[in-house]
């Protein structure tokens, strides 16, 4: 006997008139695991695309740097009244160390939001070898700390990342351009005329090209003194345990410690705008598609409905109420979404397989990774089925108010 | 043809013996056309159906059988009127009384089966007490299994109900209307898609039901032959009864 104890009367009837139209249930099945598994394979895609370009981005920058307030010019207020200004001229913007820094170091460490802290030192130099000399962008960083927010280890072509007293880590561009190696030393001039020699310890490929012709990094207690803040920082650069949260972030250090705090999001506007820009995209594909899967569903139940007219009058006739055939219907439904969904998840995730086995770089190396998140499997399969329920509830709704007398009758 | 064991129905009755199954007072029922037109099909039908009788209701067509059928059926309500099942008047109550009073008090067997074809012939036995729900199911089985012997299709019992002959999907249809033992079972025409043979087979199924258990059954039927064999005979002409 096929007909179960365990099983409500609605279940059994809409399994059954599911597998009675076979033919009609496998095609929207199949309709909507196309529709789902294109919803996972481009959000997985996305996401992926996504989480590597920002990972670029930021591997090579803090989340948030905080620095000291921008100068303005404040016009006087004396007692001569006679005393006005026509023109404000713009104050130029001196390099300056963070005012009492140990004490905001020690907010910002307790920020809940805040990874690492980490304090730096930077400044414009020249570096002199011969007859050669090239402008550089000098960071003084305390390396343990430094790490953390920008892996200098991974970076290293040549040499170790390490930040003795007269330690120095440049980038490729420049090591080629004055033929500096591993262990030679080089001088290096600040602004303020102090110089000191340091010894390469190692070579850095930053990823870029410019970048890689005018950085340096060396340890802070030496920066301190060779850009004239002893004791002082300029920068305080942050990593934080969400970096989408990093605008909202930095505005929140902004009011706490009136500091400027300028966070990735700010600095690649363009870029951030581009991704935003991507997820909507993603999101409007997204909804058309659960629409195209309703209004599949909503099609082949209205038909289901009108097909079975009679059976609906005689279930009604033999004591069946209206909203055991209303859930009937929604049931149909929701087996289609969930059927579908399943179907679909195992669809995107070996379309996914294929795609990353044929979009490879150069070395054979897949161009970037793509993680499956379960909880995405589980947010489509559920949207599918709410997807299903939703679609089934005019059918379900025509067929709980069909006048039985009219639907035997036909 | 049927097989000539017993139906296996409790006698659900008894205690009903004083009161008739259905009783109409002066029943009306009028059907509105649209744009203020409205076509009254029964005309004050007064109707005492007792337990234990079977009655055969015949009639040109559009003479308002059907119409008098559906609404002893509580498939519709009367424009005017009382209509009382098993003593209960009927016509104050709401959509879901009305479906629970006709799953548990009445049987319909129309002219074409209307089995639902995704359940095998035991399943569409079953499947009105299923769906009432609060019945175990093993005895609802037990029961749709004695039904069917009882129409003589046991070999057929799983076999799914499209695959059945005309006469069989009736017979199934007749067991179907039987499950509930119903104190009444309205057969619309139910042997007019058959052959004599089989027409008569699914007719002595149903005094057989009617004899042994007290069921009434209202039968419409356009053969006399039928008609003659039942208890009485009423005509219903337009819109009238004349016993």
């Amino acid at each position: 006997m096929l007909l179960s104890r365990f099983q409500p009367f609605e279940w059994i009837v809409a399994s059954r008139f599911l597998r009675e139209g076979r033919m009609q249930s496998l095609f929207i099945i199949v309709g909507i695991a196309i529709g789902v598994a294109v919803i996972v394979f481009m959000s997985a895609l996305l996401q992926g695309l996504q989480t590597n370009l920002v990972k670029r981005v930021l591997t090579a920058q803090a989340h948030i740097q905080v620095l000291p307030p921008k100068q303005t010019a404040r016009i006087q207020h004396g007692t001569d009244a006679a005393l006005h200004a026509d023109q404000i001229q713009a104050p130029l913007q001196r390099l300056q160390s963070i005012d009492q820094w140990q004490a905001v170091l020690h907010v910002l460490r307790a920020m809940p939001e805040v990874h690492v802290a980490s304090p730096t030192v930077a400044g414009s130099t020249l570096i002199t070898r011969g007859a050669a000399s090239r402008a550089l962008s000098l960071t003084a960083v305390d390396l343990a700390l430094y790490q953390q927010i920008i892996n200098l280890s991974e970076k290293i072509v040549a040499g170790q990342a390490r930040l003795d007293a007269n330690d120095i880590l440049i980038g490729t561009e420049l090591a080629a351009d004055l033929g500096l190696g591993v262990g030679d030393k080089l001088l290096v001039q600040s602004a303020t005329g102090a110089s000191n020699y340091f010894v390469i310890a190692g070579i850095l490929d930053l990823g870029n090209k410019g970048a890689n012709q005018r950085t340096g990094f060396v340890a802070l207690h030496s920066g301190q003194s060779l850009l004239g803040y002893p004791g002082g920082v300029t920068v305080i650069d942050l990593t934080l345990n969400d970096v989408y949260a990093a605008e909202a972030v930095a505005q929140r250090i902004q009011a706490l410690t009136h500091l400027q705090a300028d966070s990735w999001i700010k600095t690649n506007a363009q870029f951030f705008s581009a991704i935003q820009s991507q997820s909507l995209a993603n999101t409007a594909i997204r909804f058309f598609v659960g629409l195209s899967v309703a209004f599949g569903i909503a099609s082949v139940l209205v038909v289901s409905v009108v097909q079975r007219s009679k059976e609906i009058g005689i279930l009604r006739a033999m004591g069946i109420s209206r909203g055991q055939v209303m859930r009937v219907f929604l049931l149909q439904g929701g087996l289609l979404g969930l059927g579908g969904a399943v179907l679909g998840c195992f669809l995107g995730i070996l379309f996914l397989q294929l795609w990353l086995q044929m979009s490879r770089g150069a070395d054979g190396a897949p161009m970037f990774t793509i993680t499956i998140d379960a909880m995405m499997l589980v947010e489509a399969l559920t949207l599918a089925t709410l997807t299903g329920l939703l679609a089934a509830l005019a059918p379900a709704l025509r067929a709980a108010r069909l006048d039985p007398v009219v639907a035997i009758r036909g | 043809m049927a097989s000539q064991s017993s139906i296996p129905l409790a006698a659900p009755v008894s205690d009903l013996l004083a009161k008739p199954v259905v009783q109409l007072i002066k029943v009306r029922k009028s059907f509105n056309l649209g744009e203020s037109t409205e076509v009254e099909v029964l005309h004050g039908i007064d109707l005492v159906l007792n337990p234990g009788e079977f009655v055969a209701v015949m009639g040109p067509s559009g003479s308002g059988k059907s119409t008098l059928l559906n609404l002893v059926g509580l498939l519709d309500r009367p424009t005017q009127g009382q209509l009382r099942i098993n003593g209960m008047e009927t016509t104050q109550l709401d959509d879901r009384a009305l479906t629970q009073l006709r799953g548990r008090s009445i049987g319909f067997v129309f002219q074409y089966h209307h089995l639902i074809g995704a359940f095998t012939a035991l399943e569409n036995v079953m499947l009105p007490m299923v769906g009432l729900q609060g019945y175990p199911t093993a005895d609802i089985q037990a029961r749709a299994m004695a039904l069917i012997d009882s129409v003589g299709l046991t070999p057929w019992c799983d076999t799914p109900s499209s695959r059945l002959s005309g006469g069989q999907q009736q017979r199934v249809a007749v067991a179907r209307a039987l499950i509930m033992q119903p104190a009444l079972v309205l057969a619309d025409e139910p042997t007019g898609n058959l052959d004599t043979l089989s027409a008569n087979a699914v007719f002595d199924l149903f005094r057989q039901v009617n004899r042994q258990h007290g069921t009434a059954v209202l039968l419409v039927t356009h053969n006399p032959e039928l008609a003659q064999r039942c208890d009485r005979t009423m005509e219903v002409i337009d819109g009238q009864v004349r016993a």
